[in-house]
């Protein structure tokens, strides 16, 4: 499965470093041109290939959104249909009502299957995962247990929390957020 | 050469029965702080620009004067100065005079804010958080140079063949930063010297930044420059004095944060291991506090060393105990443990 993370800040580095350590080929695209990600990827996530946005999505199969909130409009709905989208940004600062990210993603990237994981841990605590609870929600049976399957291999617990609109309870404001948690077991 | 500092963030500081002082009281205390730093040797004081009742040092220039006033040896500084929301020229010209009141110790740190209290305040749009400080640090740089600057931006007026005063001589410019690789590389273009905020997690993490900062500096044809760490700390005279006096402050600090920030609510679990020897936290007696130090030096090839003292709650006494054991066990050590 290729793995397409968009954002070279603070997370997508950390979240594409996971995932080559797990195995999967990783591309990385950040604002524009990817000469400008060359010297950030070979430093910080090294085996990452750095690409458009536009030629990452379309080679991929899973796609993670670690761009800021604010930069999503920017984005080219068109490149996502058919993909499995993984939503790992937050408002911020904190939206004074809960509008849920994962809502407006999905409403904009239509016939892509989104899936809200990720976003409620902070990038500082992502590294070592060390099977640290992650909840994911999604309206795609089929999304989720992509999800929930690439989130094991990179080392966390896939817990399943609901529907999309579910998601509200990853986001800032609500008890999990930024909370470690382990499943019991 | 290596040098060690002090940062705070001027959190309101109790008094012994747990009552808030005020925050005239807390920035006079925090003059008395910066005097302790220069008494018991040490390079550097830092403050961070805060806006928020529980942390009221909003002008920090104002304080790092009335302590250049009374000391002679130490730099002084910010820790950061959140540019983004504040205009580079007035920012060259506090630290400048700064820079002249103390006669050439001033220096300042960069930020892009991880606090973002000052973008309402001043009217600006977190939307435009990287565009704010990449055009800013830009100005910044050229008023650096010395004589007149012309620039032109979106941010602010144009500046043509305009002197920017007063003159001084140069002073050392870091930029502040807390995961964000294109700051890296942008101190790097600017040549100015990076300072890691390594506040949560296996500081061994940011080893790559120091490489990608190295790398870039030769890539743009620079010289190298120093690498610094800022990470939170508390001394005491044994671990579990330090680590009891600091966790409940800890614990009420971070719990608030970490609602808008995403940081994990601490537990006693999560505490131990940031104290311990793979978390960001120097919290311990001086021998601990200071292998710690060297060894996170060691691993991302640091020559500076900055410890913020003081999370809220503390007492006065106590943050002027921590400041003493610092300057006087933990740095000497330190000084021996990397020689």
């Amino acid at each position: 499965m290729k793995v397409a993370v968009l954002g070279a800040g603070h997370v997508g580095p950390v979240i594409a470093r996971l995932a080559l350590a797990a195995g999967y080929p990783v591309a990385i695209a950040g604002s524009g041109d990817p000469a400008r990600i060359e010297m950030i990827t070979s430093f910080l996530a090294p085996g990452a290939v750095p690409r458009s946005a536009a030629d990452a999505v379309a080679d991929a199969d899973l796609v993670v959104l670690a761009i800021p909130w604010h930069r999503f409009a920017t984005v080219d709905p068109a490149l996502f249909a058919g993909k499995v989208v993984v939503d790992a940004m937050n408002h911020w600062p904190p939206a004074a009502e809960p509008l849920g990210t994962s809502e407006e993603v999905a409403r904009r990237l239509v016939g892509a299957q989104v899936v809200k994981t990720l976003n409620h841990i902070a990038y500082q605590d992502m590294e070592p995962p060390s099977g640290r609870a992650v909840g994911l929600a999604g309206d795609s049976p089929a999304a989720l247990d992509v999800v929930a399957e690439f989130l094991s291999r990179i080392g966390f617990e896939p817990v399943r929390v609901g529907s999309l609109a579910d998601g509200r309870l990853l986001e800032p404001g609500s008890p999990v957020f930024g909370t470690f948690t382990k499943e019991l077991s | 050469m290596t040098t060690f500092g002090l940062d705070t963030f001027g959190d309101v500081t109790h008094d012994a029965d747990g009552t808030p002082l005020s925050h005239a009281q807390t920035i006079r205390n925090v003059v008395e702080q910066g005097v302790l730093a220069d008494q018991v040797g040490l390079d550097f004081f830092g403050i961070g620009e805060h806006h928020t009742p529980d942390m009221p040092l909003s002008a920090a220039d104002v304080v790092l004067a009335a302590i250049a006033a009374r000391t002679s040896f130490i730099h002084l500084g910010s820790a950061v100065t959140v540019l983004s929301s504040d205009d580079p020229v007035r920012v060259f010209q506090r630290f400048s005079t700064l820079n002249a009141v103390s006669g050439g110790r001033a220096e300042v740190i960069l930020g892009r804010g991880s606090s973002v209290d000052s973008f309402p305040l001043f009217g600006y749009d977190l939307a435009d958080y990287e565009d704010l400080f990449e055009e800013k640090t830009h100005l910044f740089a050229e008023l650096l140079k010395g004589g007149p600057v012309t620039w032109q931006g979106k941010t602010r007026a144009a500046l043509h063949e305009q002197d920017v005063v007063p003159f001084t001589e140069p002073f050392p410019t870091w930029i502040g930063v807390g995961g964000s690789p294109q700051s890296v590389v942008r101190a790097a273009s600017y040549g100015f010297s990076l300072m890691l905020a390594i506040i949560g997690g296996h500081p061994g993490r940011f080893a790559p930044f120091s490489e990608l900062y190295r790398h870039a500096l030769e890539k743009f044809g620079r010289a190298p420059l120093p690498i610094g760490i800022h990470s939170p700390g508390h001394v005491a005279p044994t671990d579990a004095q330090a680590r009891e006096e600091f966790w409940p402050h800890y614990l009420d600090v971070i719990s608030r944060l970490g609602r808008t920030r995403g940081f994990s609510t601490p537990t006693p679990e999560s505490y131990a291991h940031e104290v311990g020897p793979h978390g960001a936290l120097f919290v311990g007696s001086p021998d601990t506090v200071a292998s710690k130090m060297a060894r996170t030096m060691k691993t991302l090839g640091a020559s500076r060393f900055d410890l913020k003292y003081g999370i809220g709650g503390l007492s006065h006494g106590s943050l002027m105990r921590t400041i003493e054991l610092y300057g006087t066990e933990v740095v000497p050590r330190v000084r021996e443990l990397l020689s």
